[in-house]
């Protein structure tokens, strides 16, 4: 399936774009989707941390995710 | 009551909305832009955010002030977009009927809003720009 991901912040940087299509087969958890991402962007392994928000909530790694849902990459926030 | 907006804070409108006549107290926090940070000169922020969540992520603050403390209204509100020297970044206001209440729920507002609510913000210098805190 194909899953659109929302970029914020520094992964807006990296990967270079404001959302970013990737194609996982299978059954696809926050873990996997972080495991595509990293390896295709290896920028992404140095951020202090990285987390997955599925449908609005911070996901955990084995959060399902369908291509429904709405996913976006939460680097590191620094509001305030 | 919260709000994200790329306009002006109007503090003292925010301070303003929790006055209630119950209310012994008012407490409040307001974040501004500092002009240098380690030694380099910050000329503005760039704030963004993921809107939709965000907005979720603060209003589970207010409930969770709510719950741990006996306050009366609770005020966030967080700018987005440019943000130049001296302006605020952030208002929170809280009132309560003692001041315990309304300095230690305001204080848990700002830091847990630092640590859970999807905003970024970047600063620019003289020679370049920073995305904060998102390295080690």
């Amino acid at each position: 399936m194909i899953i659109d991901i929302l970029l914020f912040g520094i992964t807006k940087d990296i990967i270079g774009s404001e959302r970013y299509a990737l194609e996982l087969e299978g059954d696809v958890t926050v873990a996997r989707l972080k495991e595509a991402l990293t390896s295709e962007f290896p920028q992404l392994i140095k951020l202090k941390s990285l987390l997955v928000a599925v449908n609005n909530e911070y996901g955990q790694p084995d959060t399902n995710i369908s291509s429904t849902d709405e996913i976006a990459l939460i680097p590191p926030v620094s509001g305030g | 009551m919260i709000k994200i907006t790329d306009q002006i804070l109007d503090r003292d409108q925010i301070i303003r909305s929790v006055e209630v006549n119950e209310a012994g107290g008012i407490c409040s926090f307001i974040g501004t832009v500092r002009n240098q940070t380690a030694n380099k000169n910050v000329l503005r922020l760039e704030f963004e955010t993921y809107k939709e969540m965000a907005l979720k992520e603060l209003l589970k603050i207010s409930n969770q002030i709510n719950e741990k403390w006996s306050v009366l209204q609770i005020a966030i509100h967080h700018r987005t977009g440019v943000i130049n020297i001296g302006e605020d970044a952030v208002v929170i206001a809280v009132s309560a009927p003692h001041r315990k209440e309304a300095f230690e729920a305001c204080q848990y507002a700002i830091d847990t809003l630092k640590q859970t609510v999807p905003i970024w913000k970047k600063e620019i210098f003289e020679d370049g720009e920073e995305w904060v805190s998102a390295h080690p």
